[in-house]
């Protein structure tokens, strides 16, 4: 949702990004206002996940040039778990297995390591598993997956639901959701996407990573970005995603190339 | 290894003080009149001064094992002085005549031992350098029968039970450690429990070594008869020395029919630094005999110091319906090694085994598991379930698992799982991005990876465990 009023919660400048010394950012900026729904598009290898990894601090990415400022604040300055708690959320493209570490336990750690650090009360077990099963709801999940080990054995569909039950339990400013709609039928989009309207306000923001169309039926998004290479290479309105849905990317690159041609 | 991680696995040995008490050390070097002076020292009987004399002569025809999956410097046997024990000031009729400085140093390790027997309920026979020195809760036991004192009054008060069973589950000539712990061991611990009585409360005795270059020989017997039961907790710290101390404990348990002993220890000897200088090297020798029918021993052990462990827990399931049970954890970092795991051997009718192994090696540490299930020919309708498990903390440890699997009877029925998983930069990264810190996410995935084995633990040793896993990692992780 545009506001006039809204405020400026990320603001993304000439940013570059390489891994294994290899750039795979070449130059993003990008403005995020509260109450505002990003979706990036592109092909594969275009730079999406990097971005949202980046974002999120993933050590593996090294950045290069450009900045990044999250509410005013330099987020570079920040450890991966200082962003978490200072409200950023990425939902994993391929959520992580963690055989022995029940996903009660862990959804309470990081609820309340999150709620300490907003000076806000902490939850007991019992306080937590009311809490929690009322998110759930939110969700249609089996309450059983709580005793289950953190997303081990889970289906693709359980997986993606559970990241976006994280983004619920911790009321992120922004939320970053990679290939949230990879793997889901269409029966657990709908689901996933119910719930990510219900989290979002316009106090919050949401950038969505994905390939195609199909979830930005669902969750509607106010900007389309293109990216290709590193870059974005064309902005629009959500019509946009209609278009590349169905006349593909190349001509997105071709029109680029002569903007880019006629530049120099 | 990302700095986090190493900075968690790197802190300093918390135990490592020496307390200074006058020792009555004797001369380096092992002959007959080494043994012979410990016998006479300790004041024993002429059948155990046999007993040490044959085993030294077993040992001196045997070879030390190079089977295992270690490397440690050569250990010069001349080089280590046979007994060490802290000289009494005077005798000793209440903890408030224990030298003060003693007493300082249990507060130091976090055993204020009255308060603890009080309020937890646990009889501490501590062990400081090869004598002990004070027992507690000695009367309320004697009241129920069952005897818990160290080793040398056990020798002195109740000989026949020591000539009866010492040396019947582990003999003399065992192997090359056992042998030398016969010959020379100094003290330990010596418990029965009499038929039907089920001991009151859990057993605890803490070890100690505080002398440098002065071997560790304890010998521990336990003996329940028909229908008793015990849990037995064994604790164990070092001070931090910068040479190799030889620790070759012997441990012995008996259950006769229907009785049960369950053994648990948490083991923190100083484990070198963190370059490999230093460490215990740790070369026990634990069997239980469950003798009788409806037996049943249980083996739990938290292995997470030493700079070597050589230690395989074992029980010869003699009895019909007898079980023998192994959970360990064992965690090795820095330049650590051990090779540890457990023997089931089954020979009555119907008996049944479980092994549940989790190793954990980080640093440049590396971790054997080792294990052997023997079904002899007349261990009809035997039953094994091995699980053993390995994770692996950055990319410059190893962990190992060989197992041994012998089965003469085809009514058996042997399982056998093992994995092997990883802490992963990925792992990590999935935490921090819900606002955890690699400290705790690694505690968390450990202390999930270790369930099966803390679960079997008392719980206040349990409690004291998920500490001490949390602290052995530290900054090894990120």
């Amino acid at each position: 949702m545009i506001n006039q009023n809204s405020k400026i919660l990320l603001e993304i400048r000439g940013l570059h990004a390489t891994i294994n010394n290899v750039e795979v950012l070449k130059g993003i900026d990008l403005t995020i206002k509260s109450g505002e729904i990003h979706a990036i598009m592109g092909i594969n290898g275009s730079g999406k996940s990097t971005l949202a990894k980046v974002l999120a601090g993933h050590s593996a990415y090294e950045v290069t040039a450009g900045n990044v400022l999250f509410e005013g604040k330099d987020l570079f300055e920040l450890a991966p778990e200082e962003r978490a708690r200072a409200g950023i959320f990425l939902a994993f493209q391929y959520p992580i297995e963690i055989p022995g570490v029940a996903n009660n336990q862990f959804l309470r750690l990081a609820y309340n390591t999150v709620q300490s650090e907003r000076g806000k009360e902490e939850l007991d077990p019992l306080e937590f598993d009311d809490f929690v099963r009322e998110k759930m709801k939110l969700l249609e999940m089996n309450p059983d997956f709580l005793d289950r080990s953190v997303n081990e054995g889970f289906s693709g569909g359980e997986k993606k639901r559970n990241e976006i039950l994280q983004m619920a339990l911790l009321e992120p400013r922004i939320s970053i959701l990679d290939e949230t709609d990879s793997g889901l039928d269409i029966d657990a989009l709908r689901v996933v996407a119910n719930g990510v309207n219900q989290i979002t306000n316009a106090d919050n923001a949401t950038l969505l990573v994905t390939h195609y169309q199909r979830l930005l039926d669902y969750i509607v998004p106010d900007f389309v970005h293109v990216m290709e290479a590193g870059r974005i290479i064309k902005t629009g309105g959500k019509e946009l995603a209609l278009e590349l849905e169905t006349r593909g990317y190349d001509w997105v690159s071709k029109e680029n190339n002569i903007l880019a041609g006629a530049a120099s | 290894m990302s700095t986090a991680l190493q900075n968690l696995v790197n802190q300093p040995y918390k135990h490592g003080f020496v307390t200074d008490i006058e020792s009555d050390i004797a001369p380096k070097g092992l002959s007959e009149d080494t043994i012979r002076l410990i016998s006479s020292k300790k004041n024993e009987p002429e059948w155990l001064l046999s007993f040490r004399l044959k085993a030294y002569n077993k040992w001196l025809s045997m070879k030390e094992p190079h089977w295992q999956n270690v490397t440690h410097n050569k250990i010069d046997f001349q080089e280590i002085s046979y007994y060490a024990a802290p000289k009494p000031k005077k005798k000793l009729a209440s903890m408030d005549e224990v030298d003060p400085e003693l007493l300082r140093t249990f507060e130091k390790l976090g055993v204020p031992m009255h308060e603890r027997a009080a309020l937890a309920g646990v009889a501490v026979d501590v062990i400081f350098d090869s004598v002990s020195v004070a027992t507690t809760y000695k009367k309320k036991l004697a009241e129920v029968g069952i005897i818990f004192c160290s080793f040398s009054e056990a020798v002195q008060d109740h000989p026949e039970l020591i000539k009866k069973y010492l040396g019947t589950v582990v003999p003399v000539g065992d192997n090359f450690y056992a042998a030398l712990n016969s010959a020379v061991f100094t003290d330990g611990s010596f418990c029965f429990i009499p038929k039907g009585v089920k001991c009151p409360m859990d057993l605890s005795t803490y070890f100690r070594i505080n002398t440098e270059e002065s071997g560790q020989f304890e010998r521990t017997l336990i003996v329940a008869e028909e229908g008793a039961s015990v849990s037995y907790l064994e604790g164990c710290t070092a001070p931090r020395f910068d040479t190799n101390q030889l620790h070759a404990a012997v441990v012995e348990l008996v259950a006769l029919d229907n009785a049960d002993i369950k053994y648990s220890t948490v083991q923190n000897w100083y484990a070198g630094d963190e370059d490999g200088v230093g460490g215990i090297y740790n070369f026990v020798t634990k069997r239980g005999l469950a003798k009788g029918v409806n037996s049943r021993i249980s083996w739990t052990q938290v292995e997470t110091g030493s700079a070597v462990t050589w230690k395989y827990p074992s029980c010869i399931l003699r009895g019909d319906n007898s079980v023998g049970e192994f959970y360990s954890v064992a965690v090795t970092n820095n330049h650590q090694q051990a090779d540890t795991g457990t023997k089931m051997i089954h020979i009555g009718k119907n008996t049944r085994s479980t092994i549940v192994s989790k190793g954990i090696s980080a640093g440049y540490s590396n971790s054997s598991y080792r294990g052997l299930v023997r079904i002899t020919p007349t261990a009809e309708g035997a039953r094994n379930y091995s699980q053993c498990d390995s994770m692996l903390i950055g990319d410059q440890c190893g962990a190992h698992t060989f197992p041994y699997i012998q089965v003469q009877n085809s009514s058996a029925k042997v399982e056998h799982e093992a994995s092997t998983s990883k802490i992963g930069e990925d792992q990590l990264f999935y935490f921090s991005q819900r606002g955890i810190d690699a400290e705790e996410a690694v505690s968390m995935i450990i202390n999930g990876f270790c369930k099966d084995v803390f679960q079997q633990l008392p719980m206040e040793f349990a409690v004291e465990a998920t500490k001490l896993l949390s602290f052995k990692l530290e900054g090894s992780v990120g």
